[in-house]
């Protein structure tokens, strides 16, 4: 099996800053650097993951254990301070469903915004506009701005252009709690299809019962640190008995 | 199927301003996109962008050409001919200055939710900024087009081509500012508080309301050198050269070796500005996402 994501010890290091102003800065400056102007927080230390091509892995851990972080690296919007993470093919993100719609645009120019966002080229958005649209069943409502949208309309849309996008790796945040019942059972039921196609798939989600459906691995972070990586069941047990 | 045969990569590697061409597609509906929403629900819509700088146009006009006497009349030889074309040709270019860089230095924090969230060539916010702007600019260009040729307008190929380098040098220069300004305003939200002090300046800082001669008898030849520096005084003086001097008899005169030097040097500065911006502009990328 060849290698779809690579993390080599990776660091991460945040500034919390305490002041975003200039005269703090050039006091500082003036004083000789002294102290440090603003805190530190470890958010990644020396993680190191692999994950074949094919693999379904879930990132367990609770708040601010560094799960949407290491998310973050693996689709490059974060760059690590130390260490490398390397993918193969191309990689896209189920993070934040919805972050690339705007609001006084028709649900058609979202799609085709979103979708050039996360990576579709016109053809394949043209190609697959129809799919998308019966996948989000918003019908006529299409040509509508989505501001007129309910909120599930919305979402569905917005996970709809998601699964398009056909990357090699999915990046999954927390979004499986998308719109009524019979929708998130359809988003589930994509997830793993795709995961029966053979895609890579990185979840990250406090469902437990749902993740140990979807993913056949489980990886355990807590404060920053891999403290399990294993079979799914074995992960949730470690996760449930924290 | 999923391919196999590629390589393990990096990933959030910007490959800078060459990634924009590559994701010419997703420019194009970013600037579609902000061509629809700028004047979302307002009735005049896009007629706001010429209601606006023609308003400035008649205020200007009446306070410095009447008032002040900078129109050339009867009364007043020492004016400059045709002051209405003169000020006309230099506002155009100054406002698709003003706007494409105070876009673009905007454009970063402005589609933080974006950034923070999903992996994209961030070059696209500033260059889709100032692409915007250009769309704005043409529409006004062609009204100065119908002002010119009204006056009499008999330009030379020479004219009409030092016209276009001096549209390039503005849009090379508020391309590499605003991508310098863009990606500091992340870090310090003073930055574009200084734009905005930056772009009162420019508008006077050239010779777009009054003559460059005025300058040179005021300040004498070393400061007029400096004067000379500011690539955007120097594209002023292209679309002076090009729209206003072929609508008089041509005696007023253009600043000395203008097209010889200044235009080239002018082009050297906004491509090094350019260079400057994008090399600050890939430093600081990398950690956008953290702090916005």
């Amino acid at each position: 099996m060849t290698t779809a994501i690579e993390v080599k010890g990776i660091n991460k290091q945040f500034v919390l800053r305490r002041s975003r102003s200039i005269k703090e800065a050039f006091v500082w400056l003036i004083q000789g650097r002294k102290g440090d102007l603003s805190e530190k927080f470890h958010a990644l230390k020396g993680v190191d993951l692999e994950v074949k091509q094919g693999e379904t892995v879930a990132l367990l851990g609770f708040n601010g254990s560094g799960k949407s972080t290491l998310l973050k690296h693996i689709s490059g919007v974060m760059i690590p301070d130390s260490g490398t993470v390397r993918t193969r093919g191309r990689v896209a993100g189920l993070i934040e469903v919805g972050a690339g719609f705007h609001h006084d645009l028709s649900g058609r120019d979202n799609v085709f915004l979103n979708g050039a966002i996360l990576g579709m080229t016109e053809d394949q958005i043209n190609e697959r506009f129809q799919s998308i649209v019966d996948f989000a069943e918003i019908g006529q409502f299409i040509d509508t701005e989505v501001k007129f949208y309910s909120s599930g309309m919305y979402l569905r849309l917005a996970f709809s252009v998601a699964v398009h996008t056909d990357p090699e790796v999915f990046l999954v945040d927390e979004i499986l709690a998308v719109g009524d019942e019979p929708f998130q059972k359809k988003c589930i039921a994509k997830i793993q299809e795709l995961a029966a196609e053979g895609k890579t798939l990185v979840v990250v989600s406090h469902d437990l019962d749902l993740v140990s459906r979807i993913c056949s691995r489980g990886v355990l972070l807590d404060h920053g640190e891999v403290r399990f990586d294993g079979p799914i069941d074995d992960a949730v047990t470690k996760m449930r008995g924290q | 199927m999923t391919q196999s045969n590629s390589e393990l990569v990096r990933p959030g590697v910007s490959g800078g301003l060459a990634d924009v061409v590559r994701a010419r597609f997703l420019l194009k509906l970013l600037v579609r996109k902000e061509l629809k929403v700028r004047y979302r629900g307002s009735v005049l819509g896009i007629l706001w962008s010429y209601v606006k700088p023609g308003v400035q146009f008649v205020v200007f006009y009446v306070a410095l050409g009447v008032f002040l006497g900078l129109e050339q009349s009867p009364t007043n030889k020492s004016g400059l001919p045709n002051y209405a074309i003169y000020l006309f040709s230099g506002i155009v270019l100054i406002n698709f200055f003003t706007e494409a860089l105070g876009n673009a230095s905007r454009s970063i924090v402005g589609n933080g939710g974006l950034i923070k969230k999903i992996y994209l060539p961030r070059q696209l916010f500033p260059v889709a900024s100032v692409w915007v702007s250009a769309v704005h600019f043409f529409p006004q260009l062609l009204i100065l087009l119908v002002a010119c040729l009204f006056s009499g307008w008999h330009p030379s190929l020479l004219q009409v081509a030092a016209a276009v380098v001096g549209f390039i040098i503005v849009a090379l220069l508020a391309t590499g500012l605003g991508l310098l300004f863009g990606a500091a305003n992340v870090y310090f939200r003073d930055s574009e508080n200084f734009v905005d002090m930056l772009l009162m300046v420019a508008t006077w800082a050239s010779p777009v309301m009054y003559s460059w001669t005025m300058v040179q008898a005021k300040l004498g030849e070393a400061w007029f050198f400096i004067y000379q520096l500011n690539p955007i005084t120097v594209a002023v003086e292209t679309f002076h050269y090009a729209f206003w001097l072929p609508t008089t008899d041509g005696s007023a005169g253009i600043p000395p070796n203008l097209l010889s030097i200044w235009i080239p040097v002018a082009v050297v500065i906004s491509a090094a500005v350019l260079l400057w911006g994008q090399l600050t502009f890939r430093r600081l990328e990398g950690r956008f996402a953290q702090e916005l």
